[in-house]
């Protein structure tokens, strides 16, 4: 991991737009998780560029991120506003301050992927729910059953791809240099 | 014939069903051949993209190699599997140490691929001449009067996508041909809060909300959807919504194919699989 947050930013192919930034706010004006979120995108840059690399990654701002790229399409500077909320995850995850909930479902969704080639919907939140909120589970009882009433929810078993290996062997062979 | 290689993604086949039949449906009727990639893997989606860049790029950079063997572009119905094989799709072209390690790892699968694939998404394959003037001419039932919110959200069109990411029309460019017609509808190509729907669900649930308050504000008769995730925060949400907020929203959601299969007359296309029931507009042209 290099000392300088920036230089971990400039790594994001196309990330190095982040010193563009002439804080207007579109960013934050445009996102429609802003309310949610403990800082703003355009704080978030700002905190990036400041080298306040601790208090960016224990932020829950990256992990409201609805992925709607409406920040990045609007960004004046051209900057990949979404893909450095993604490098923040990264790096979050890899350093373990990342807000637990939201990480563990990316992490249940990867493995998911590299188990069977594909996401199974159910096991996604069975798995999530099972580790975050088993309460909360019950609360799809009423769309689960509208969904099993309507064919929509399968009842067998998950199915693998055919050539997982293919998958087994991209994965090793991305992961051997510890920069997934 | 025109012919594609067809990329279901995981919605498709299982909570999205009835966006695949309809789509079937409607390609039958206009002699478009769609041929399923064999063996696809998931497209690398915003939930494995942002937390391993490369390796998304590398896994969906397997399906663009396998769809380079059929020698077809590919055609994916879902806006994120769109996203993520068109992103991975440009990385490749665009930044080389992208490309030198996704093709080390597809070649240590005994994969190649060439960069000869173009992805589009459904609805692109409808919008564009000659095909659109075939789709006009399939309407035996034109749905006139029906008052149309066509929704693309976010992942269609931002950020690359071959619509307006603002002001998107081809949507109401279906909708016209159908002899149907489009509302306005400001909050078109904004999201509906569908990758927050488990891990911040009220989030998600007051971006579905304003996505619905919109369309019915416009007076739409149904919202027609280009997205499986879409659909799912729209439709089977949309109860929650209500019990959320204390609105009273009963707005059928289409996918934009199973609207065109009406127009065409066209069965099998899952209608009654979608949760909210037609709306009085809606039942009249069913």
């Amino acid at each position: 991991m290099k000392p300088d947050f920036l230089e971990e930013i400039y790594e994001i192919p196309g990330g190095e737009n982040i010193k563009d930034c002439i804080q207007c706010g579109t960013c934050s004006g445009s996102c429609p998780a802003a309310p949610n979120m403990e800082h703003t995108p355009r704080q978030i840059i700002a905190m990036i560029r400041a080298g306040m690399r601790d208090e960016a990654l224990a932020s829950n701002t990256m992990w409201m991120c609805a992925s709607c790229y409406m920040c990045q399409s609007r960004c004046p500077s051209q900057i990949k506003i979404t893909d450095i909320m993604y490098a923040l995850k990264r790096v979050a995850l890899a350093e373990g301050k990342a807000q637990p909930k939201a990480s563990y479902m990316a992490q249940v969704f990867v493995d998911n992927i590299n188990t069977y080639g594909r996401n199974d919907e159910r096991m996604l939140i069975f798995n999530y729910y099972l580790k975050t909120n088993p309460g909360k589970f019950l609360s799809y009882a009423p769309i689960g059953m509208s969904m099993i009433s309507k064919g929509l929810l399968s009842m067998g078993a998950p199915e693998r791809i055919k050539n997982i290996d293919q998958i087994r062997k991209i994965v090793a062979y991305v992961e051997k240099d510890g920069t997934a | 014939m025109t012919s594609y290689a067809y990329y279901p993604g995981c919605s498709a086949k299982a909570t999205g069903a009835s966006y695949e039949e309809s789509l079937m449906a409607v390609a039958r009727v206009l002699g478009i051949e769609l041929e399923e990639i064999d063996d696809w893997n998931c497209c690398g989606a915003t939930a494995y993209f942002s937390v391993r860049e490369k390796l998304a790029m590398a896994i969906s950079a397997r399906n663009l190699a396998l769809a380079e063997t059929q020698g077809k572009d590919i055609v994916a119905p879902c806006s994120a599997c769109y996203l993520g094989l068109a992103k991975a799709n440009k990385y490749l072209k665009e930044f080389p140490e992208t490309r030198e390690i996704v093709c080390g790892a597809l070649k240590a699968a005994g994969l190649e691929y060439n960069g000869t694939v173009e992805v589009k998404h459904a609805v692109e394959i409808f919008v564009q001449e000659p095909m659109l003037s075939q789709v006009k001419a399939a309407v035996k039932h034109p749905l006139t009067g029906l008052r149309v919110a066509g929704y693309v959200g976010c992942q269609m069109v931002r950020p690359y996508g071959f619509d307006d990411a603002e002001y998107p029309v081809a949507l109401d460019t279906i909708t016209t041909a159908l002899g149907a017609t489009p509302v306005p509808y400001p909050m078109a190509a904004r999201c509906c809060g569908g990758s927050q729907i488990m891990t911040n669900e009220e989030v998600a649930l007051r971006m579905s909300k304003n996505v619905l308050l919109a369309a019915e504000k416009a007076g739409a008769d149904c919202i027609i959807t280009t997205c499986p995730l879409c659909h799912m925060n729209l439709d089977m949400f949309q109860a929650k919504v209500n019990a959320h907020f204390g609105t009273n929203f009963s707005i059928p959601v289409l996918y934009f194919t199973q609207l065109m299969g009406m127009a065409f007359e066209a069965s099998g296309l899952g209608i009654e699989k979608n949760l909210v029931g037609p709306s009085a507009g809606l039942a009249a042209h069913m």
